[in-house]
């Protein structure tokens, strides 16, 4: 390894292994990364000639942009460049690792060795005195001082009656930035993983609607060419209940080249179906802030629930290894077919009641001769100046319904009903007619990932920060003391020697404290 | 509100202790630099107690859970909170190294962040959380990001110091330093500007309104040709003074009578404590809370990215000082550099690249 030969494999090791090779890694790694986040990835052509307008100016931006276009930047983090490098950055930290570690092994298996008055007064850390006690008394105080201290001593002694006390401690902690290096290459391989095993994809999925089939981007399509094919993969798939063999079998092919085709366009066949019962928002008091969204999901697997779960941001559904996100949520384009969940309570007081109709359906109010007909439904009312109904905002923000209430004989009375506002429940003769919800118009955005390598990265989390503690916090440590029998003076002659590989001052200080304790034992 | 009253006794006791400590580097006697510290002390002790009492209006108003509701979720808690680590982090290298001269060029960046918030009538509103920052991961990720900032910005300034007293005019470090300062003080008085002038307007700096309406538009990015490159002409002379009076902040700072062997190692313990904290709680802390709320633990995003730029620049100061034995104005350029990814982490990503991509800005 060390050797000076200097054949091909040698040197391509040696280039490998350079610490000069990682420096120039990390340095094309920020800056091209600095590119990448001025330039929107995966953005549209408008959106990054806009950002080049500021940048370079209106005349040169588009040529700007073809280059960089052409060069991979649009999708940089993507481009074999790229990824080229994060692998070169892998196999350097991976040989410069291999290189050194051998030596360090040995320096971490090095049983430690007394030394001998004269090497111990080069040592970094050192210090001598004379006491006027006895040698055996000395050694007994230096033992257990070494002891409290966490050193386990051996002992040496000469043929002159001097006496070695040596030990060392945490010399495993050399090893704590290969743990370091290695978590960062753990790391990568969980990011590897991910990629080949894994996807990535979305789902908007209204209340009351169940599907197998996720949709992420595919790569090679432009949007035409995908949407046309995806519409008629589903409209097979649709036909035939979902049942990915059955479709293929009406299309007459195998079912592994028809899930093939699906994978082309961005479909992906999941093994069960998932399904939307409800979707709920919760906001900051009367503002439209939201403060919190959940989707109630079912699985069915082979035709049976197996899970059902609220999902909320922060608070995924897993099942077989597929992760259901909450992310974003939305209106469905027609609002015809939803169903107002109303809780009906007579003005006798009697109990409440709950009806569920859709828009042109009525009921009559238990115990009365009212009829309430469902005549509107908006999801976001409010009034103009003129006192129009609006609706203002593209989410279910102020959902409510308007109602016509008559009893048979004279005109009837209309009536706006709020869920987020009780105080329009009431009706004139005293009953309330609550909105519950109006059920089937939303949609809940959900996010759908499979990352079987999610796992192997969070390992590589732990031991990085392991490896960090050990490589920052704590060091390899030696320490030798030597008792020195002084025949004239009936005293002892000590010396306290040590080393330690990293963050010295602070076993200096023990170091210290130690010698000053043998000092005043001496007195 | 009672909390702001603690915030406005804190950022009094943090401009009175800075005149106290520059006094100090004057006189050098004892009982100034005991005022000092005492001030020092007191302000950071009020400000502890607000930031505490604006947690628990917080907490009252969410209904969220205690630690949901504290108070690191926009702009203005955050300064707050990093002058606070900052302040710490000083505090404690006081009593460490025995030495206050530093506090004379500490309290001034804590006064002026401190300042810098009331001047530029940035929201001080307590806001609710949407969805997605509603996680404990997410709190643990803001408070040792932000613990790990402070570090870095001890760093910072001990490297630039170091910059300043060992190099002259005609050096490239020299260079190097002027400049960074220069650019520096200039964008800052930019954005000064710009929260003076449109603080009528009601937006919060660093809402995405202000920033695609407001920022550098006094300046950089004014509509007329001759007051963009006004600015620009201004930016060059506030680099080209800073340039050449630098002798001046030189025996200013020489008068702290600090070793440059001193703040080389402090220079390397704040990184050496802030390297692992940033891993931790940026890196990984954040990665798992993005994977808990969109189910994508990296997506390179600006500002994913831009903490990964911070991370190998720091890697690279403990590689370059440990295996090639960099030292002095080498290693110390490093280490104000990765300061300043740090500040593009923290706001030049929602400042200038936010405004680069949102749409309709010109
Ligand atoms: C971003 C990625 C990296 C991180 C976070 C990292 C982290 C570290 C840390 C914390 C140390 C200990 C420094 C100290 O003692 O204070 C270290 C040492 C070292 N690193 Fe890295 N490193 C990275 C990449 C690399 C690469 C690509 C190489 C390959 C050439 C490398 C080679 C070394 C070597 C040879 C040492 C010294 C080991 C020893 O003391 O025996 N590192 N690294």
């Amino acid at each position: 390894m060390a050797s000076k030969s200097n054949s091909i494999s040698d040197k391509v090791w040696s280039f490998f292994s350079s610490i000069k090779l990682a420096i120039a890694i990390f340095a094309l790694i920020g800056l091209t990364s600095i590119v990448g986040t001025v330039i929107e990835q995966q953005a549209s052509y408008e959106t990054n000639i806009r950002v080049l307008y500021h940048l370079v100016g209106r005349g040169l931006a588009p040529s700007a942009y073809r280059v960089l276009d052409a060069l991979g930047f649009m999708n940089m983090y993507r481009s074999w460049w790229f990824l080229s490098l994060l692998v070169l950055f892998a196999v350097n930290l991976l040989v410069c690792s291999i290189d050194r570690f051998p030596a360090i092994w040995r320096i971490m298996h090095a049983p430690i060795k007394p030394l001998g008055a004269e090497k111990m007064m080069k040592m970094p850390i050192k210090a001598e005195f004379r006491l006027h006690v006895a040698p055996a008394a000395v050694e007994s105080t230096a033992l257990a001082g070494m002891k409290s201290a966490g050193f386990k001593a051996a002992r040496h002694e000469e043929g002159d009656g001097a006496v070695e006390l040596y030990a060392q401690k945490h010399a495993w902690s050399r090893a704590g930035v290969y743990l370091t290096h290695l978590s960062i290459l753990i790391i990568l391989a969980g990011a590897v993983a991910g990629i080949l095993f894994g996807f990535k994809a979305m789902l908007n999925l209204p209340e009351g609607y169940s599907t197998n089939v996720v949709f992420s981007r595919s790569a090679d399509l432009s949007d035409q060419e995908e949407n046309s094919i995806r519409a008629s993969l589903m409209g097979a798939l649709d036909s035939a209940g979902g049942d990915i063999a059955r479709a293929a079998q009406a299309a007459n092919e195998d079912p592994a080249a028809f899930k093939k085709s699906m994978e082309q366009a961005g479909l992906i066949p999941l093994d069960f179906q998932v399904s939307c019962q409800q979707f709920q928002v919760q906001y900051y008091g009367q503002t439209d802030m939201p403060k919190a969204y959940r989707s109630l999901l079912t699985v069915i697997d082979h035709g049976k629930p197996v899970v059902s779960k609220w999902v909320e941001v922060n608070h995924p559904l897993k099942y077989k290894g597929v992760m259901f996100y909450q992310s974003s949520y939305g209106l469905v384009d027609d609002l015809s077919n939803g169903i107002a969940v109303l809780s009906v309570k007579p003005p006798d007081g009697q109990q409440a009641e709950t009806e569920r109709l859709k828009i042109g359906q009525s009921f009559q109010i238990p115990g009365t001769q009212e009829t309430v007909r469902l005549a509107e439904f908006n999801p976001a009312l409010a009034f103009d100046d003129s006192g129009k109904p609006i609706t203002y905002s593209q989410m279910m923000t102020n959902p409510a319904v308007r109602v016509e209430i008559t009893d048979g004989k004279g005109p009837g009375v209309s009536k706006w009903i709020a869920q987020r506002y009780p105080e329009t429940w009431r009706l004139p003769d005293g009953s309330t007619v609550g909105l519950q919800d109006f059920w089937g118009v939303q949609y809940t955005g959900l996010q759908v990932r499979k990352d079987p390598g999610v796992w192997i990265v969070y390992l590589g989390c732990i031991t990085l920060a392991l490896g960090l503690v050990v490589a920052f916090f704590m060091s390899h440590k030696k320490i030798w003391i030597r008792i020195e029998p002084e025949q004239k003076r009936k005293g002892t002659r000590l010396m306290i020697a040590a080393t330690s590989n990293k963050n010295r001052p602070a076993f200096e200080r023990a170091v210290e404290k130690l010698a000053l304790e043998l000092e005043k034992g001496g007195k | 509100m009672e909390s702001s009253l603690f915030f406005g006794l804190s950022t009094m006791a943090y401009i009175l202790a800075m005149v106290v400590y520059i006094t100090y580097i004057g006189f050098r006697k004892k009982a100034i630099g005991v005022s000092a510290t005492g001030l020092t002390v007191f302000g950071f002790a009020a400000q502890t107690l607000a930031i505490l009492l604006r947690w628990k209006e917080f907490y009252q108003m969410s209904g969220l859970g205690l630690l949901r509701s504290i108070p690191l979720t926009n702009l203005y808690e955050s300064l707050v909170f990093f002058v606070w680590c900052l302040i710490l982090g000083y505090l404690i290298v006081e009593f460490r190294y025995k030495n206050r001269s530093f506090g004379a060029f500490v309290t001034p960046v804590a006064a002026l962040a401190l300042l810098f918030i009331s001047l530029s009538g940035m929201s001080t509103q307590i806001e609710p959380l949407v969805p997605a920052l509603q996680s404990n991961w997410l709190l643990a990720h803001v408070t040792l990001s932000f613990i790990s900032y402070s570090a870095f910005a001890l760093s910072f300034s001990t490297g630039l110091m170091y910059l300043v007293v060992t190099t002259k005019r005609g050096e490239g470090a020299y260079m190097f330093w002027t400049v960074t300062l220069g650019v520096f003080g200039a964008v800052l008085l930019a954005m000064v500007i710009d929260f003076i002038r449109f603080k009528g307007a009601g937006l919060a700096p660093g809402s995405e309104a202000f920033i695609k309406n407001f920022l550098f538009k006094s300046t950089y990015k004014n509509g007329e040709t001759s007051v963009r490159l006004l600015s620009y002409l201004a930016t060059i002379l506030i680099v080209f003074v800073t340039w050449r009076y630098g002798g001046a902040l030189k025996k200013i700072i020489e008068g702290f009578k600090l070793q440059p062997a001193t703040l080389d190692e402090i220079t390397y313990k704040s990184v050496a404590i802030g390297f692992p904290i940033f891993t931790l709680g940026s890196l990984i802390f954040g990665a798992i809370w993005a994977n808990q709320a969109w189910g994508v633990y990296w997506s390179w995003d600006p500002k994913e990215t831009w903490s990964l730029i911070t991370w190998f620049i720091y890697a690279f100061y403990l590689h370059a000082r440990f295996l090639r034995g960099w030292r002095g104005h080498k290693i110390s350029m490093v280490a104000v550099m990765g300061f300043v990814a740090v500040i593009f982490t923290y706001l030049g990503v929602n400042l200038l690249l936010s405004g680069l991509h949102s749409y309709g800005s010109q």
